[in-house]
């Protein structure tokens, strides 16, 4: 066997090593959960798989979560817009700064998001009073923490940087000489933004939007913290735990079934995802 | 001197319009949304006195979560550092059936909440899941052990390796392979000395990013770890929720400000990787 050969084997058999284990990764870890979810989901039967993901409280969970996901998508995409129009289409001092503290959301637990909400707008917190002033003059009873709006507001903070962090780098390689040509020739703000900008960063704010969703929906950590009424202020991932940790047959299997439902939620987001991926690429 | 002044005023006037509008509202929002409220975690803990501080961070319980959470996403970091590469690797380099739908799966901890993910693993891992059997069967434990508190973090930490290789990787020239080759290098030289220096910023960025969602990992992490405090599972979000549940705000923001440090230090490692890596792409 000459050397060129041997090279040829040798080299056949790490691809074929590195294959096998790729595959045997991926299966593993990630695809094998994602079917034993709807697996454990059906363990029961259809027609109580259907009874568990339609009680009040999971219904309740449901709306909580998609007003939650609504308000921090459009909030968090305005902001996105916003920020990368400021960090790509100006220099000044402080900016490197900026766009640091822009991305702290995403290294930061979840749990301390929940904390830091309860240290300013609980009982302890330097807001509570402003709170309870504007409660006494107005005769309401405005809550955030443990409520509604406490929700809301930890689902915008984990979700912060989401989108911004996509259409950056996009609008970063396309540079600022066609807005300023534009501007030049006295286009408004707006039309620059309408006409150029937009149509630029198209598919990154896409891409960003799909993954705010998916953070949105699921996220835990924050809002366990700030959540404490089942059926009321209780999101899918809460409902959720409070299945799961009564720690009956049932309402482990009941669980999983409400877990189907995010499930479905992020197969979606996965495919939509990929389809942009390839449309972008085609571009 | 003229000339500088010219070229400083230059650069002050803004051809595109908006600069004010955006720094305001993008200024606006975030101290509203994530700089007052984290503020108000500074000004608690310092509220507390340094001694009371230490005590309140050298309980046993609070030591042994650091040690956990810090240890068990090294572990996993580690993992993720050599299956991801192996993983981008295989995706970039070589053609197989089904690569596009195992290369769309790898973004799958992003996508699935964390709760359904750590339930899903937990109950996967236990003595009776498909996976905790054929443990079992070998005499070992994994749920509501360290091994499947590395096992949820290996999961959610995945993707972060492999997105910040595979570019790199598809951008790396086959010519200096080539020119390794050629000048009698084995392949295994040429993969050490050749390709892994180039990816060595690209692993680094995303075993960083792991490492910091390890550490902070909440929701996959706790139906698997068990959360014993004495078979020391706790992980350190854990234990601040527990604190928060029984309003020990003292003990929760104590341990807020360390991790907040922590992750703070490996942003900023994170950072100079990159910095570094776009410093040299750019002297090329």
């Amino acid at each position: 066997m000459t050397e060129q050969e041997k090279l040829e084997k040798k080299k056949k058999r790490t691809k074929r090593c590195c294959i096998t284990i790729t595959v045997l990764f991926i299966t593993c870890m990630l695809i094998i959960p994602l079917v034993s979810v709807i697996v454990n989901s059906l363990k029961e039967g259809i027609g109580f798989y259907i009874r568990s993901i339609s009680t009040e409280y999971v219904r309740s969970a449901l709306g909580v979560t998609f007003l939650a996901t609504v308000i921090a998508v459009v909030i968090n995409t305005f902001f996105g817009i916003c920020a990368a129009w400021l960090l790509t289409k100006f220099s000044f001092r402080g900016k490197q700064i900026l766009a640091t503290l822009i991305d702290i959301p995403f290294s930061i637990s979840p749990v301390i998001v929940g904390l830091a909400y309860l240290m300013t707008f609980g009982r302890l917190g330097w807001f509570y009073p402003v709170i309870r002033a504007f409660n006494q003059f107005f005769g309401t009873n405005v809550r955030i923490t443990f409520a509604i709006p406490g929700v809301v507001l930890a689902t915008i903070f984990v979700t912060f940087p989401f989108v911004s962090r996509e259409i950056i780098p996009v609008l970063n390689a396309q540079g600022k000489d066609e807005e300023e040509a534009a501007a030049l020739m006295g286009a408004s703000g707006f039309t620059i933004f309408r006409k150029i900008t937009l149509p630029q960063m198209k598919w990154g704010l896409l891409y960003g939007i799909i993954l705010c969703t998916a953070r949105a929906l699921g996220e835990f950590g924050a809002v366990n913290a700030l959540s404490k009424t089942r059926g009321e202020t209780f999101t899918l991932p809460l409902e959720i735990d409070a299945l799961y940790m009564s720690g009956t047959d049932q309402s482990i299997t009941a669980a999983f079934a409400a877990s189907s439902i995010l499930v479905i939620i992020a197969v979606i987001i996965l495919i939509i995802r990929n389809i942009l991926e390839r449309k972008h690429i085609e571009q | 001197m003229d000339q500088v002044k010219k070229r400083k005023k230059a650069k002050k006037a803004r051809v595109i319009p908006g600069f004010h509008l955006t720094l305001g509202i993008v200024v606006t929002m975030l101290s509203l949304i994530v700089l007052i409220p984290l503020a108000s975690v500074l000004v608690h803990s310092l509220g507390i006195s340094p001694k009371e501080f230490f005590a309140l961070l050298w309980k046993p319980n609070v030591r042994n979560a650091f040690f956990t959470s810090i240890g068990c996403s090294f572990a996993a970091a580690v993992c993720n550092a050599v299956f991801g590469l192996v993983i981008a690797w295989t995706l970039v380099k070589y053609d197989f059936p089904c690569k596009k739908l195992l290369d769309g799966f790898i973004e799958l901890p992003f996508a699935l909440p964390t709760a359904v993910a750590g339930i899903t693993l937990s109950k996967l891992y236990s003595e009776n899941g498909f996976f905790g059997k054929g443990f079992a069967l070998l005499g070992m434990k994994v749920s509501y052990t360290k091994v499947g508190l590395v096992i949820a973090l290996v999961f959610v930490g995945i993707p972060f390796v492999v997105r910040a290789v595979q570019p790199v990787l598809e951008k790396l020239d086959e010519q200096y392979e080539e020119a390794a080759y050629m000048l009698g290098a084995s392949p295994v030289k040429t993969f050490f000395l050749v390709i892994f220096p180039e990816l060595k910023p690209a692993l680094l960025t995303g075993f960083g990013l792991a490492f910091a969602r390890g550490i902070g990992e909440y929701g996959s992490v706790i139906y698997i770890s068990g959360n014993s405090a004495k078979d020391k599972t706790q992980v350190i979000s854990y234990v601040i929720m527990q604190k928060l549940s029984y309003i020990d705000y003292a003990g929760a923001t104590a341990i807020a400000l360390v991790m907040l440090v922590i992750s703070f230090i490996l942003l900023l490692f994170v950072n100079i990787v990159q910095a570094r890596q776009s410093a040299r792409t750019n002297l090329l």
